[in-house]
């Protein structure tokens, strides 16, 4: 089956951090940047596809291409951005799933133990075929907000306007609509999805003749992650507008006493989509740390043929899930900054992509074309500027309200 | 004392992994021309200037 990493890495970008970032957008501003997202699944697309054709052309995952074309200074340099984006968005995917299912009163440490035992149990039978199986009805249940919107009969006018015609919010610009928008556009667009399809796509073994199915497979997964985004701040845009809410949890408890059906759903989704996203976060590193040190890799491979692949992956699960049981940690804090971060980082993550898409001794025929090397050079400079105008506010708050 | 040791040489393990990857990829495929090198080297930077910025708005936010 082709279908599968564009699928699960578009659907797991939706992961807790995201969630949370979406609630926060539809309570803070309403439909007011529905056009936005829809703007974001283009651009994820894009991004991902070139990832897809790196890797079947190539045959290597991302960490060992950098190294591959660029050397070691870079390869280091990227490797190490990988592993703290990684390692602090995984903190968040537990923060999202301890806080999910203490809605319904199960105990933090009895959460994370329960993931430590389903992410195990995904991995450890050793076939990729079994893992992308279950990660795909991951994907399916993701979709939950779709059913939690119509349950609450929103006004179908309103969104589609605010959908296709772009609008600033009420307030204008402030640095309040710039943090979001950078973690809007960091949940949609993360450094470890390119890393985490590229190495998927390798590991499956996919080649060049599929590379038309995995676009689709892209294609297809970047409007689940849009609708997922749109239809969950219609849900908070709706019944939560003008409230304070602080992250999914806090906006799967505010919805509770309004429509319980809703509020469970939001946050069933959660907990999914910080196990979804744990899932693939973990992996990506672990792909990325044995294509550089070249360890055995695969999740075709058993414990014992691939013990240093398996042990970070654990390692990675124990450390995250371990920082979230600290009492008095800022956890909501961290959720929304992390994917700040990852907006921040990511240009440079772009620049060495399209520096070897564009490299025809590496890629042949399937090199980038003006249209493709216009199109992202306008989305590197358009996340630069957004990290630009942001830092402006935090140096200059006088020039940027805060609203 | 043996736990120690057994740190120790796994630790130097991966000081000799680290150096053998570096010898591999030592002759990078792709010659980006110095100008190149320069301008990802300053958007590294700039980056980085940015990312503390949001430590630093992090750190203030938390503690109020």
């Amino acid at each position: 089956m082709i279908a599968g990493p564009g699928i699960i890495v578009m659907v797991a970008d939706n992961d807790a951090g995201g969630i949370t970032t979406y609630a926060a957008t539809g309570a803070k501003y309403g439909y007011s940047l529905l056009w936005f997202l829809l703007l974001l699944g283009p651009i994820a697309y894009f991004i991902q596809e070139m990832t897809v054709r790196i890797a079947v052309v190539t045959k290597k995952g991302h960490a060992e291409a950098i190294f591959y074309a660029f050397g070691s200074f870079w390869g280091w340099f990227s490797v190490l951005d990988l592993v703290l984006t990684n390692w602090l968005t995984m903190i968040t995917e537990f923060i999202g799933m301890t806080a999910a299912l203490s809605i319904f009163g199960i105990h933090p440490v009895v959460t994370v133990i329960i993931c430590w035992v389903i992410m195990g149990a995904m991995i450890i039978q050793g076939r990729y075929w079994t893992w992308e199986k279950i990660a795909l009805f991951l994907c399916l249940v993701n979709l939950i907000y779709v059913p939690a919107a119509f349950l609450i009969n929103p006004p179908v006018g309103e969104i589609l306007r605010h959908t296709f015609i772009p609008s600033l919010p009420p307030g204008g610009i402030t640095s309040n609509l710039l943090f979001l928008l950078m973690a809007n556009v960091g949940t949609t667009i993360a450094p470890w999805m390119i890393y985490f399809q590229q190495s998927t796509v390798v590991d499956k073994g996919m080649k060049e003749r599929d590379l038309l199915f995995s676009r689709v497979d892209t294609f297809i997964g970047s409007i689940l992650t849009v609708i997922v985004a749109i239809f969950l701040i219609v849900v908070t845009g709706t019944l939560l507008y003008g409230v304070d809410v602080t992250s999914a949890a806090d906006a799967a408890i505010k919805l509770m006493p309004i429509n319980r059906y809703v509020g469970a759903f939001v946050a069933i989704g959660l907990f999914d989509a910080g196990l979804l996203g744990a899932i693939c976060i973990s992996l990506a590193s672990s792909w990325a740390f044995g294509e550089v040190f070249g360890w055995a890799h695969s999740l075709n491979n058993k414990i014992r043929e691939a013990p240093w692949f398996y042990a970070y992956y654990f390692f990675t699960l124990l450390l995250a899930g371990t920082v979230v049981l600290i009492p008095g940690a800022p956890l909501v804090l961290i959720t929304l900054f992390v994917q700040v971060v990852a907006t921040t980082l990511l240009p440079a993550s772009l620049i060495f992509l399209i520096i070897i898409l564009n490299n025809e001794e590496l890629m042949g025929k399937y090199k980038n074309s003006l249209w493709q090397n216009i199109i992202n050079i306008i989305i590197v400079l358009g996340l630069i500027m957004l990290s630009t105008g942001y830092s402006i506010s935090i140096l200059f708050p006088e020039i940027i309200k805060s609203g | 004392m043996p736990e120690i040791k057994k740190t120790f040489f796994n630790f130097l393990g991966i000081v000799k992994s680290i150096k053998e990857i570096n010898e591999k990829y030592k002759h990078p495929k792709i010659n980006m021309t110095r100008f190149t090198s320069i301008l990802l080297m300053f958007l590294r930077s700039y980056l980085i200037f940015i990312l503390l910025l949001l430590l630093y708005k992090f750190i203030s936010v938390a503690m109020d």
